[in-house]
């Protein structure tokens, strides 16, 4: 930077953009922030927009914004969602699936997190590449693996039969079970990997001292592991949450009919029903559902949290 | 609390009748090939602040987490009190640790990490709550129960981790390099005050130092540690002034060695020849010596004096030139050469202002009495 700032045809063009309060520091921040506006930002208000718009049968099938020179906008799209039970059946049934499928996730990486951190190298991070490894294959191919496996003929129920376990196949393809286990199985490197990045600092001191203090093995983990790895916790949780809520392929591939999630709701709506308004209006109540939770917790990390 | 603490006089590794309170019998520990403490029988008595002193890698902080319970012995056994220890967990021992990094709760205020070990005692929490206020007050951080550690500066941490381990009152506390975070100046102020907090609490504290210095002002006794084993156990004057070793009297403050040969004993005195010297050293007489016998005489930096003319009566006598000065203001070093070409250091208290310091180049003379020749074997 000195060697730049010390040439002056650099100088000159630096005082220049400075006139326009272009400063290095805004250069670099901008980067960021015109990405947000562009690829965030704008999409959002679009799907805002048509959110507030009638359905139409034209090309695009809605009603423009601006008519004769005056907005024209509405909230039925939402006062319907609220109307029919169907919709709020589809979130509350999204947040459920995505709930227990977290709560799960968690009890299955939590240990898993803690295996690996706790391993010596070499072998640790070869098993950080395992659990990485099924990123390599695409995920549509992945769950349908899971067809094979879970369905009335499949691996699953051939392998338990054949054990003497049970006489008739389980049926768990097309039921919410088959969903938990996609997801759960889809997202589980997303509650293990920030699992693992907190752990792995997790100073043995610590542990050591609370063992030389009288706790043992199991009050020395729920006293000071759990609370020192909580914002891993946090941050696994919404990576398995926040996508699980909106999760689509799955529940369609895995699920069936009576399983009802919001992303499924939301493609019915947008191409069967080709109804882009109340789809925006789905999108939009889904994406304020989970805004707001996130919003909520991180006001209480910052007032709670001095980590 | 006010258990009878050890007078400073009273010194029961001396009386043959005195029960140690802690006894660690034939230790080893190995990881994998590796040696890392090596057949040690240590007695350590009720009321001591014991030193293990060693450069780093020697093993004495695996000695520690034996005696804590955090690594078990490939052989040997403890004793702590009469009681065997090798069957009883970490946290069922009567034993607390300080560490080196603290390791203090990061989530928990001062107040509930000074707790934490009473209420996994079972003690009611009002009474812990007493407990802990008082033990506040002792290392003067009553006014910073409620802060995080974050929050305090790296003395009063090291405070609260030492409050931590003293809580639960247990019979010996396990110190791993106590002060070893801390600075110069604070490191020199808190010797004192963990003397003191050790005396009026009358617990036995086993010390783990690099640092010679640490281990001269703290100990009742000092265990200097090389290579897995102990070499020397001993009093602070009695390791300085007599070491067993040339490693000890090289550990220990600074020494010039000289390599040299047994020659015979003339009446009270031991005559040892040595070419880097340039004359016959003589030193007092020890047991055990053959004639020409390979021998090494240590002669600590202080013990010999240095002068422009030649001084009568002193028993070794050489010449030499200053090479090099250092003016610590209490004290200055000169590093002078023999003809032999030896460097010799010799300190020199700077109590009287001299007429005219010896300078860079001067010619000098450098003696010391017999007695000041310390003869080592290993």
């Amino acid at each position: 930077m000195t060697a730049l700032q010390a040439s002056t045809p650099w100088r000159k063009t630096a005082a220049f953009l400075a006139r326009f309060g272009l400063t290095g520091r805004m250069l670099v921040i901008a980067v960021p922030m015109i990405w947000l506006l562009v690829f965030f930002l704008l999409p959002f208000l679009v799907v805002l927009k048509i959110s507030m718009a009638e359905p139409m049968i034209a090309r695009p099938p809605y009603s423009p914004l601006f008519v004769d020179g005056s907005i024209k906008a509405t909230i039925g799209n939402y006062a319907y969602l609220w109307e029919d039970t169907l919709y709020i059946n589809a979130y509350w049934s999204s947040i459920k699936i995505a709930f227990f499928s977290t709560v799960l996730a968690l009890l299955i990486g939590y240990p898993m997190s803690y295996y690996i951190a706790r391993t010596p190298e070499p072998k640790r991070s070869l098993l950080l590449l395992l659990i990485v490894l099924p990123f390599w294959t695409s995920f549509l191919l992945r769950v349908y693996a899971w067809i094979g496996i879970l369905k009335t003929k499949g691996v699953l129920n051939m392998l338990l039969m054949k054990m003497g376990v049970i006489d008739q196949p389980l049926i768990i393809m097309q039921t919410d079970v088959a969903v938990y286990i996609g997801i759960v199985y889809t997202y589980l490197p997303f509650m293990i990997l920030p699992l693992y990045a907190n752990l792995v600092k997790l100073d043995d001191a610590l542990l050591e001292a609370s063992a030389d203090l009288g706790a043992g093995p199991i009050s020395t983990f729920f006293r000071i592991t759990i609370p020192l790895s909580l914002p891993g916790i946090i941050a696994g949780s919404m990576l398995v949450f926040i996508p699980a809520i909106g999760e689509f392929v799955i529940p369609a591939l895995l699920g069936g009919p009576d399983t009802l999630m919001i992303g499924k709701v939301l493609w019915n709506e947008f191409f069967s029903n080709r109804d882009w308004p109340v789809a925006s209006a789905v999108a939009i109540a889904m994406l304020v559902l989970l805004v707001i939770p996130i919003m909520l917790l991180r006001m209480a990390q910052s007032k709670g949290g001095d980590t | 609390m006010a258990e009878p603490s050890l007078a400073a006089d009273a010194k029961p590794w001396k009386e043959s009748t005195a029960t140690p309170f802690i006894r660690i019998k034939n230790i080893t520990k190995k990881f994998g090939e590796f040696t890392a403490v090596d057949d040690i029988i240590l007695d350590i008595y009720k009321g001591e602040l014991f030193c293990l002193l060693g450069g780093s890698g020697c093993g004495k902080s695996t000695l520690l987490r034996m005696l804590a319970g955090f690594e078990t012995p490939t052989s040997g056994t403890i004793e702590i009190d009469g009681q065997d220890v090798a069957n009883i967990a970490a946290f069922d021992r009567p034993t607390n640790m300080m560490f080196q990094s603290y390791a203090l709760f990061p989530h928990m205020s001062v107040e509930k990490n000074v707790v934490y070990g009473l209420l996994r005692e079972g003690v009611p929490k009002a009474e812990a709550m007493d407990r802990v206020s008082d033990m506040l007050r002792l290392v003067k951080l009553q006014d910073f129960a409620k802060r995080k550690p974050h929050q305090l500066s790296g003395g009063q941490q090291q405070r609260v981790a030492l409050a931590r381990s003293l809580i639960k009152q247990p019979k010996l506390l396990l110190l791993d390099e106590p002060l070893g975070a801390l600075d110069k100046k604070l490191r020199e102020e808190t010797q004192f005050e963990l003397i003191h907090i050790q005396e009026s609490l009358g617990v036995t504290f086993i010390v783990v130092t690099h640092d010679q210095e640490e281990a001269m002002t703290l100990s009742t006794r000092i265990g200097v540690m090389d290579a897995g084993k102990i070499v020397q156990v001993g009093e602070p004057p009695q390791i300085y002034e007599n070491p067993n070793s040339k490693f000890v009297a090289d550990f220990i403050g600074s020494v010039n060695m000289f390599e040299g040969t047994v020659d015979v004993a003339v009446s009270d005195t031991l005559r040892i020849k040595s070419p880097e010297a340039g004359i016959d050293l003589l030193v007092e007489p020890i047991a055990g010596l053959k004639a020409n016998q390979n021998v090494s005489v240590a002669i600590r930096p202080e013990r010999i004096a240095v002068t422009r003319h030649k001084p009568e009566g002193a028993a070794n006598i050489v010449e030499g030139e200053v090479e090099e000065v250092a003016y610590l203001g209490n004290l200055s070093i000169y590093r002078v050469k023999l003809a032999s070409g030896k460097i010799l250091k010799v300190t020199k208290s700077n109590l009287l202002h001299d007429d005219v310091p010896i300078k860079w180049d001067e010619k000098v003379f450098l003696s010391w009495s017999n007695a000041a020749g310390i003869v080592l074997t290993t």
